[in-house]
């Protein structure tokens, strides 16, 4: 089953899954998303699924569209056209782009993280850290202070946050750890989908590499659909099973992350996985 | 039959309109009047017209007031528990020379109580109506400056960022801060801003006999706890609600305890303690003095129990 750092750690001997067939649906289908800002078309077209415990990569250059795409997924905003639909049993065959304001709104805080490049947007700086994962309890109703603490000191653990500092506020701590709050946010309530928006950008690559690593135990522990966005093709390679490329709002090419980044067939991705200073 | 004059079918000119505002601004006052006791809780928006008082100084109040009064109102004027301050003085006069209501300092004999920052001490009952001025209705303001998603999250009842607040004050400093205004849920569906009275006035609007009007002038809303109205502040479920701590305190004339007290700092750098509410406290004089007042039952007991058993829990310190 599922295997956590702390085993590989400590040289237990851990088996992994082998590789099977894949039976069930896809967790999250999208299809025809467009989505227009007055003249300019953002996104065109677009359509991915992403399976449970899959990790989607999305890249491209930056106004590729593939912000925008993290935003209508995570139903911030709507689309022109275009159908969304989760495989949960609440939500079955449900458009999540029709759904009413309240009900769109409780659907993407019981099954939808997302951790944004910018820790200010998705953190309230000034309140605890703990304050900051707890809100999402507390917006779904819980009541019980202990509990409250509970679980945040348990969101915060799995991300890897260290709990002497829960209750230090967003703005003191450095980026990494900030990064490390948005995620623990972002899982409070044990979504199916977590959604990454550049989450490393920013950091330096040791603390990258550790985000990284947190980010991966979580997949395999938690058996999530993630799909990450990124400019970055080390982050993809080291997340990803498979990637998507996105060029001026368009899907340009996409397959499996090796097959992608080793093999491109696409004249932008070969430029794009070729692009080094 | 001879035909009527113009002069004999109108009303003979006066200077004023009765009780100051015109008829179509009471009227107005009166459907929002209406409407905020149909839905509790909810701020219904209303025109706040000019008076010859300053915005901030009990406007709001004070058109609620002159919406109600008639000639056989009694009016109780208090200003953070006074009835002698000068604002509360004016607004009183301005209020019985508009309308040739009576007033009085008894909470007990009032129809019409106008109030900043009290509820009296003596339980007041059906058929009074208590206005309290309110500087800001908003209790989302602390944590939304833009009114219009501060609306829509009253609509969606979306106050989880008002429990935030509430988590991070008791990680920080173990127990609830808000001193005054304390959010409360009226009805099971709207958190309110019961304008800055106390914490120890804030249970007492929980199914109370008498209607409570609230009303901004500044801020142009008006909102309403109607009697028998459920109204509970906001606590979690192991952390209750406390009042303030004023066990020790003791009245320095009457020697009355359990009431909510002025702290009178002392030269020596002591306090000394005085009941809040003058009108109870005049009371209270009255009996010592061999008097025979007309004392009603407070909220708080003697012993400091509050008149609807289990509505205020034991505290409780947070790990």
């Amino acid at each position: 089953m599922a295997t956590s750092k702390a085993q590989f750690a400590q040289n237990k001997r851990v088996t992994l899954d082998p590789p099977r067939l894949i039976t069930e649906p896809p967790l999250l289908q999208a299809s025809g998303m467009t989505k227009r800002y007055g003249r300019i078309t953002a996104v065109e077209e677009v359509s991915l699924e992403v399976y449970a415990g899959e990790v989607l990569g999305i890249v491209g250059e930056s106004g590729s569209g593939k912000s925008s795409v993290l935003r209508l997924l995570n139903l911030e905003e709507l689309p022109d056209s275009g159908t969304y639909t989760l495989d949960l049993p609440t939500l079955v065959g449900v458009n999540l782009f029709t759904l009413d304001r309240f009900a769109r709104r409780e659907a993407a805080l019981h099954h939808i993280g997302i951790v944004y490049q910018n820790p200010h947007l998705g953190l309230r700086m000034r309140y605890t850290s703990s304050g900051n994962v707890a809100e999402r309890l507390l917006v779904t109703g819980e009541r019980t202070f202990a509990t409250l603490r509970q679980a945040a000191r348990e969101s915060l653990n799995a991300s890897e946050f260290p709990l002497d500092r829960m209750d230090d506020p967003p703005r003191v701590l450095s980026g990494g750890m900030q990064q490390r709050v948005q995620l623990a946010k972002a899982i409070a309530l044990q979504p199916r989908v977590l959604l990454l928006d550049e989450p490393t950008t920013g950091l330096d690559v040791s603390v990258q590499a550790a985000v990284l690593d947190t980010l991966k135990g979580l997949q395999r522990d938690r058996h999530m659909a993630m799909v990450i966005v990124s400019h970055d093709l080390g982050v993809i390679r080291a997340l990803a099973d498979r990637v998507m490329v996105m060029r001026g709002g368009r899907v340009v090419e996409s397959g499996l992350a090796d097959q992608v980044l080793d093999d491109p067939q696409d004249a932008y991705t070969q430029q794009l996985v070729h692009a080094k200073l | 039959m001879s035909t009527p004059n113009l002069q004999a079918l109108t009303a003979p000119r006066e200077d004023y309109a009765y009780a100051f505002l015109d008829p179509f601004a009471k009227r107005e006052l009166r459907r929002r009047t209406l409407k905020a006791i149909a839905i509790p809780g909810y701020q219904v928006p209303y025109a706040s017209r000019e008076l010859p008082i300053a915005r901030g100084w009990g406007t709001g109040g004070l058109q609620v007031t002159l919406s109600l009064v008639g000639p056989e109102s009694v009016i109780k004027v208090i200003d953070q528990g006074a009835d002698s301050s000068v604002n509360a003085a004016n607004l009183r006069r301005f209020i019985t020379r508009m309308s040739g209501a009576s007033t009085t300092t008894d909470a007990l004999e009032a129809t019409i109580i106008q109030s900043r920052h009290r509820i009296p001490e003596e339980v007041l009952k059906e058929g009074q109506a208590l206005v309290l001025q309110v500087p800001d209705p908003e209790p989302l303001r602390a944590v939304e400056s833009d009114s219009s998603t501060a609306h829509q999250m009253h609509a969606d009842a979306d106050y989880g960022q008002l429990w935030l607040v509430l988590y991070e004050q008791l990680v920080r400093y173990k127990q609830y801060l808000q001193g005054a205004s304390y959010p409360s849920l009226v009805n099971n569906r709207y958190v309110i801003s019961p304008s800055p009275i106390p914490r120890w006035d804030t249970p007492k609007l929980h199914q109370a006999a008498h209607l409570t009007l609230l009303s901004a002038g500044r801020e142009k809303r008006l909102y309403a706890v109607p009697p028998y109205t459920d109204v509970y502040p906001l606590e979690f479920n192991d952390v209750p609600f406390q009042i303030e701590d004023q066990r020790g305190w003791v009245d320095r004339a009457t020697q009355a305890i359990n009431k909510f007290m002025n702290e009178l700092p002392q030269a020596d750098g002591s306090s000394q303690y005085e009941i809040s509410d003058s009108g109870y406290w005049d009371k209270l004089i009255a009996l010592m003095k061999g008097e025979t007042p007309t004392i009603g039952a407070t909220y708080y007991d003697s012993e400091g129990n509050f008149y609807k058993d289990g509505y205020l829990k034991s505290p409780v310190r947070p790990e």
